[in-house]
């Protein structure tokens, strides 16, 4: 038995009754239905807003992050007021206002194998809105053994994925990527940045997915991938096929339960980059600048991007993009002392082991990048 | 020549371009002509033992290699080629 619809909520909801492929029928499906929302940030955003407008009925949110400064380029459900409050409560109330006769449960909360089915089990579908590869993976594994739809969406820069794994009826995520990438060879949004409205468009596409799957309406994405490039503005799709070697949701799975997801992509999902390697390797912006004081010879290594010389830079560097490191090499001296910088240190890190790995031994990783030297040593800089 | 789009996160590998124009009979032929004209690609997208990456893949048209003959599906003069990686972005704080 579907749920009525209040005269008010036949008010609100009036331009979806008027379409005969929602009607007052569909509207009392979405409003039966349930939806949980991975992430609250740049995806997450335009998804739970298009959601709650739309009457889905229940709505979860998974997030354990405080809404940042930084965020509000493109994680448009938060608000300048909402600085430091939790990322779910802030949605939360954004959502209630568009739409009262919703309910809203939030999970405060890194969403891991060891309560991701418990949560996950009382929902319909699950939209994929994280921004690394352990979530992802465990998302997917989730949905594929729990049977249930998974909206996929992805960013970076001007690019953006769009799919729907349901793996009842097609591919999963590990049918295309079996594997992550090993650690650090992919950048992140953090490191690499991404244009605000990217997440708008690939979010609100989840969002449109996600309610013609509800409604079981048109064609969705299953079985194929859609390719958005904003420069360009281009869509392209490609087709997905189901992978027979699949190993979660192939003939003969290898996974038939959640696995430690960070082990298996090498990296923490969790916990911010600290923008440090260990081992020794690290030098903090105090120490490095006591140094510096101290008049011991030191060169400064930059490997971030040129055009990030115009935010900040650190008196004396030298300049080699990571990407470029490996090839210029000669350039460098290994009987110097060096220090390796980035923004925060993730690039940095990278570029330390490839300098260890090519023999380099008095290399030393700036622990938090510019942004640390930033805030500790040289306040005149701006951090970002 | 057949076309070949580089993702935007291995664009820094090939000094910005998003599109490669590749020499080459099969897709083995034009990746090699790839790693040629921009080599600090190759730990991107080869593993040690000179297989493809399992987070690679290379669709021509619309269908994966892999649904075809892999890298031994033959090219025409005005395929393209497109590099699909695995982006992790969405909702980093
Ligand atoms: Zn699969």
């Amino acid at each position: 038995m579907l749920p009525e619809l209040s005269r008010q909520e036949i008010l609100r909801y009036s331009r979806h009754l008027l379409i005969p492929e929602v009607g007052l029928d569909g509207q009392r499906k979405l409003k039966a239905s349930s939806v949980l929302v991975i992430g609250t940030g740049g995806l997450g955003s335009p998804v739970a807003l298009y959601l709650a407008a739309a009457g889905i009925g229940r709505i979860g949110l998974v997030d354990y992050d405080v809404v940042d400064f930084s965020n509000l380029q493109r994680q448009v459900i938060h608000g300048t007021s909402g600085i430091g409050e939790l990322k779910v409560e802030s949605a939360r109330r954004r959502m209630l206002d568009l739409n009262p006769d919703i309910q809203v449960d939030v999970y405060n909360e890194p969403f891991t194998s060891a309560n991701a089915m418990q949560i996950a089990e009382s929902y319909d579908l699950i939209i994929d809105g994280t921004d690394n590869f352990p979530t992802r993976y465990l998302t997917n594994d989730l949905c594929v053994l729990s049977g249930k739809p998974n909206v996929y969406g992805s960013i970076y820069r001007f690019d953006g994925q769009v799919s729907v794994f349901d793996a009842r009826r097609g591919p999963c995520y590990r049918c295309l990527f079996p594997e992550p990438p090993p650690p650090g060879l992919v950048p992140s949004c953090a490191e690499g940045g991404v244009l605000g409205v990217l997440p708008g468009t690939i979010g609100t596409l989840q969002a449109t997915e996600a309610i013609k799957v509800l409604l079981g309406i048109g064609e969705p994405l299953i079985g194929r991938l859609l390719l958005y490039n904003a420069l360009d503005m281009s869509f392209e799709f490609v087709k997905l096929r189901k992978n027979p070697n699949c190993k979660v949701c192939g003939p003969n799975p290898e996974v038939t339960q959640l696995i430690d997801y960070e082990a298996f992509c090498g990296v923490p999902g969790h916990d911010h980059d600290s923008g440090s390697v260990g081992g020794g390797w690290d030098i903090t912006a105090a120490e490095l600048a006591e140094r510096l004081r101290r008049g011991n010879h030191v060169k400064l290594l930059d490997v971030r991007e040129p055009h990030e010389l115009q935010i900040s830079r650190i008196e004396g560097a030298t300049l080699i993009p990571l990407g470029q490191l490996a090839s210029r090499l000669s350039e460098l001296d290994s009987a110097e002392e060096m220090v390796v910088f980035c923004k925060a240190g993730t690039r940095s890190a990278r570029a330390l082991e490839l300098l260890l790995s090519a023999g380099f031994r008095k290399v030393k990783n700036l622990q938090g990048g510019i942004n640390a030297w930033a805030m500790e040593v040289d306040p005149s800089q701006p951090i970002y | 020549m057949p076309t070949l789009r580089i993702p935007a996160p291995l664009r820094s590998y090939t000094n910005g371009q998003s599109e490669v124009t590749v020499n080459g009979q099969t897709v083995e032929q034009a990746m090699q002509d790839l790693l040629k004209k921009h080599p600090a690609l190759q730990p991107h997208l080869y593993n040690s033992n000179g297989g493809l990456r399992p987070f690679v893949n290379l669709f021509l048209g619309e269908n994966n290699i892999k649904d075809l003959q892999g890298l031994e599906t033959p090219l025409k003069e005005d395929d393209r080629l497109l590099l699909i990686p695995s982006i992790a972005g969405g909702s980093e704080a």
